[in-house]
């Protein structure tokens, strides 16, 4: 706890100020050798999945491990991951901003960032598994309301728009100041798009009213539609007749489980940030233990959506049912299933609670085990319910080829890479809801 | 599918006649089936052309609803139905051949390697001790309260005024939401590009009969409407040896297995008829009769075959089509139009 105090002597407020725009304004002009190499591999990665989806378009999805009792494996999967972790700018920005929580702001524009490249990369993902994607604009032309897959592109592309107008308008100021800081002489162009982007803002009263306005109604729309994202993302397993599908709570549940591994996600992104562009001064432990805190809330929901899914199973057990729960609380998916229960769930809750752990490198890799946790769980709720015969056959298997596994650690490179570039692009921290809070002395 | 391939070489020419023969049944049956269907024209006789859901695709079917104009005007419409009788299901094994219904269709519709439309599945059980297994075939059900159809965001597969579930390839995105929806697995997905005879694949596409198949699309069992309306019989019917497979029209209540004609309600009420997970309330348009295949004479005990199944296709398209091959050029009510201008 000793970090929270500011070792140097207390500087004026102006002085702090300056030193905070300062900070907060290098990343856009500096460009160290670390993020240029780290930006390439990731570049490189994205562009052998996007090789290996080009392998897939030309041969068909007979590339990967799919078949037709298991038609969806990886895709799915990632899909359901990524959309999840979108979940975390809107959950930290706009419910701590409603709520008004101070410490929030160093975190929320990283946290929007992360939102954006998610939502990009998980929206990719149902693009990929698709049979026939040269026909994705029948969706259009013939969707039906009545499928949850039309739901589901309504709700991720409604929470895009969404959340690029609520990214951009607590923006405005910020790129004004960068308009205003960036020396025209030695960045010609950005300055303009800056100019451009600023939009005119002068931070005259009538702007700061109307700004605040804005914001205020985005933060609460968008908290709505956060939530119907992954409620209609679970639909899409829930409204099918599937073992271990087929349950009522899968909507809160996939909710609770996207703001669980959007939050672990957000730590993990804060402390890359935090190291590659020196913001030590900005993110503080502190912000890690209040996210911790958040953390720590929404797994133990989490772990009890989870109890009593699988209790409400095991104690009517269907024939089918104890099929399911068989493989995977003993059978071919126990080690899968297990890796997610320990090293995903009771580890990391663990980590989070106990009071030797609360700290930076304990809540990190809490957050590490739970993202790896999340996705090995959004595998298990996806595959196991299509392996298991539902006419008198055998288990299906299902195991990912390397077409599979390139694209989906190329959504993890592009994710990446779109949140460094963001992060290059437009200021990480927002000054001036930071400059206020400082004035206020709430930081 | 390797399996299949070096099972047949490594048994060489015993399978060869084998699989010669029943290629000749699936001929004999065929046509034989279609002249049936004419005798059963009383009770099957085709009124009114059928109108496929998708007016882009009704095309064939003024060709298929033919007897417009003799047949007595009536805006009643066919409600397909299908009886499987159990009692006389043995898997073939008794033949000692694959399951013919499976075999039948797959020759007939084309059906791309792997997927089996309509598929017999085993299921041991030991009452008595020691019995041979239930072996159930399974067509689509086309369900009256579909979840494929529920689940579809583009419409792509529908039902038609007859009850049937269609599938439109030249609309699917190929999501596979239905083949997930399915409770009883019976889509299918092209994961590669399906291979067919060339003149199925140069054919125009058809809805009805789903061909050509195309990459990236879901297929099932049509229940071979196009047949029906033409007074045939659908192929797993014609293939299956024992009768075992009645198709029929409630609206009218009639069916028949091409040996009989028989009342419909009666068929299904009176031997206790029931359906496959009644209880998901799928509403499927497909009843079993209880059975363990024993009206079929068990002389021999064979192995159930389904292993042996063949999607000839494959050799079919390096090789000129020869003379042995069944196209539909040797059925006057075949389904793929070109097939005759090809024979």
């Amino acid at each position: 706890m000793a970090q929270l105090v500011q070792a140097e002597a207390v500087p004026s407020a102006d002085e702090r100020r300056l030193r905070m725009e300062e900070a907060v304004l290098a990343p856009l002009t500096r460009t160290g050798p670390g993020y240029v190499a780290l930006m390439a591999l990731m570049l490189a990665v994205f562009a052998w999945g996007v090789y290996a989806w080009t392998v897939q378009l030309r041969r068909g999805l007979a590339v990967t491990g799919l078949s037709d009792p298991v038609p969806w494996g990886f895709y799915i999967t990632n899909f359901v991951f990524w959309i999840g972790v979108s979940h975390a700018g809107t959950f930290i920005s706009a419910v701590l901003r409603v709520g008004n929580v101070g410490w929030r702001t160093p975190v929320v524009r990283m946290a929007e960032f992360m939102t954006i490249a998610a939502l990009l990369m998980g929206g990719w993902m149902p693009l990929v598994d698709l049979g026939r994607p040269d026909r994705l604009l029948n969706l259009l032309n013939y969707g039906r309301f009545q499928s949850a897959i039309v739901w589901d592109l309504l709700a991720i592309t409604t929470y895009l728009t969404g959340s690029l107008i609520y990214l951009y308008l607590p923006l405005i100021p910020d790129l004004a100041l960068a308009r205003d800081r960036l020396d025209p002489a030695s960045h010609p162009l950005r300055r303009r798009l800056y100019a451009v982007l600023a939009v005119g803002w002068h931070g005259n009263e009538e702007q700061w009213r109307r700004l605040a306005r804005g914001i205020r109604i985005m933060c609460v729309l968008i908290i709505g539609v956060m939530v119907s994202v992954h409620t209609v993302v679970s639909w899409i397993f829930g409204m099918t007749l599937r073992t271990g599908w087929h349950s009522t709570i899968f909507g809160p549940y996939f909710v609770v489980g996207a703001i669980w591994s959007g939050i672990a996600a957000v730590i993990v992104g804060m402390v890359v940030f935090r190291r590659v562009f020196h913001l030590q001064g900005i993110i503080t432990p502190r912000h890690f233990v209040h996210l911790a805190n958040l953390l720590l809330v929404a797994g133990l929901v989490y772990a009890y959506l989870t109890f009593s899914e699988y209790l409400t199973i095991a104690y009517k057990l269907e024939p089918q049912d104890a099929d399911l729960l068989n493989a995977l609380f003993l059978g071919s998916y126990a080690p899968l299933f297990w890796t997610y229960g320990v090293a995903g769930m009771l580890v990391p809750l663990l980590l989070l609670a106990l009071p030797w752990t609360r700290n930076v490198p304990g809540i990190v890799a809490a957050s590490v085990l739970v993202n790896v946790g999340m996705w090995i769980k959004r595998y298990v709720i996806t595959v196991p319910s299509l392996a298991l015969p539902q006419i008198p056959e055998g288990w299906a298997a299902y195991a990912p080829t390397w077409i599979e596994i390139s694209i989906v650690a190329a959504t993890f490179a592009g994710f990446a890479f779109l949140v460094g570039l963001m992060a290059k692009a437009v200021p990480l921290i927002p000054t001036w809801e930071l400059a206020e809070q400082m004035e206020a002395g709430a930081e | 599918m390797v399996d299949l391939r070096d099972h047949l070489d490594r048994t060489g020419g015993a399978t060869l006649d084998q699989r010669e023969l029943t290629r000749r049944r699936f001929l004999n049956r065929i046509v034989g089936g279609a002249a049936l269907g004419t005798l059963a024209g009383a009770g099957l006789g085709v009124w009114g052309g059928t109108a496929v859901a998708d007016e882009d695709h009704d095309a064939g079917a003024d060709e298929m609803g033919h007897g417009s104009e003799e047949g007595p005007t009536s805006t009643r419409v066919r409600r397909w139905a299908m009886v499987v009788d159990l009692r006389r299901c043995d898997g073939c094994v008794e033949n000692g051949t694959p399951p013919q219904c499976t075999q039948f269709c797959n020759w007939g519709r084309f059906v791309p390697e792997g997927q089996q439309w309509m598929e017999v599945v085993e299921q041991p059980h030991d009452d008595p001790p020691g019995a041979p297994p239930h072996t159930m075939p399974l067509p689509c059900f086309q369900c009256e309260n579909a979840p494929c159809v529920n689940v579809c965001p583009v419409g792509a597969t529908f039902h038609t005024p007859e009850g049937t579930v269609l599938i439109d390839q030249e609309r699917c995105i190929g999501c596979r939401l239905c083949i997930a929806a399915c409770p009883y697995d019976r889509r299918f997905f092209n994961w590669d590009e399906p291979v067919q005879p060339d003149w199925v694949q140069d054919s125009p596409y058809d809805v009805r009969t789903q061909t050509p198949a195309m990459r990236g699309t879901v297929m099932k069992c049509d229940f071979c409407t196009d047949r029906l309306e033409a007074g045939g019989l659908p192929f797993c019917a014609n293939g299956c040896p024992w009768g075992a497979l009645y198709f029929g029209d409630l609206e009218e209540d009639i069916a028949t297995n091409g040996r009989e004609i028989v009342k419909l309600s009666e068929l299904i009420h009176e031997q206790g008829a029931f359906r496959y997970k009644e209880e998901l309330g799928t509403e499927p348009r497909v009843w079993f009769i209880p059975g363990s295949g024993e009206t079929v004479p068990r002389t021999h005990h064979r192995e159930f075959m389904k292993d042996r199944l063949e999607w000839p296709w494959e050799e079919w398209s390096t090789e000129p089509a020869g003379p042995t091959a069944p196209g539909p050029a040797a059925d006057g009510h075949a389904e793929v139009g070109s097939g005759s201008e090809h024979g």
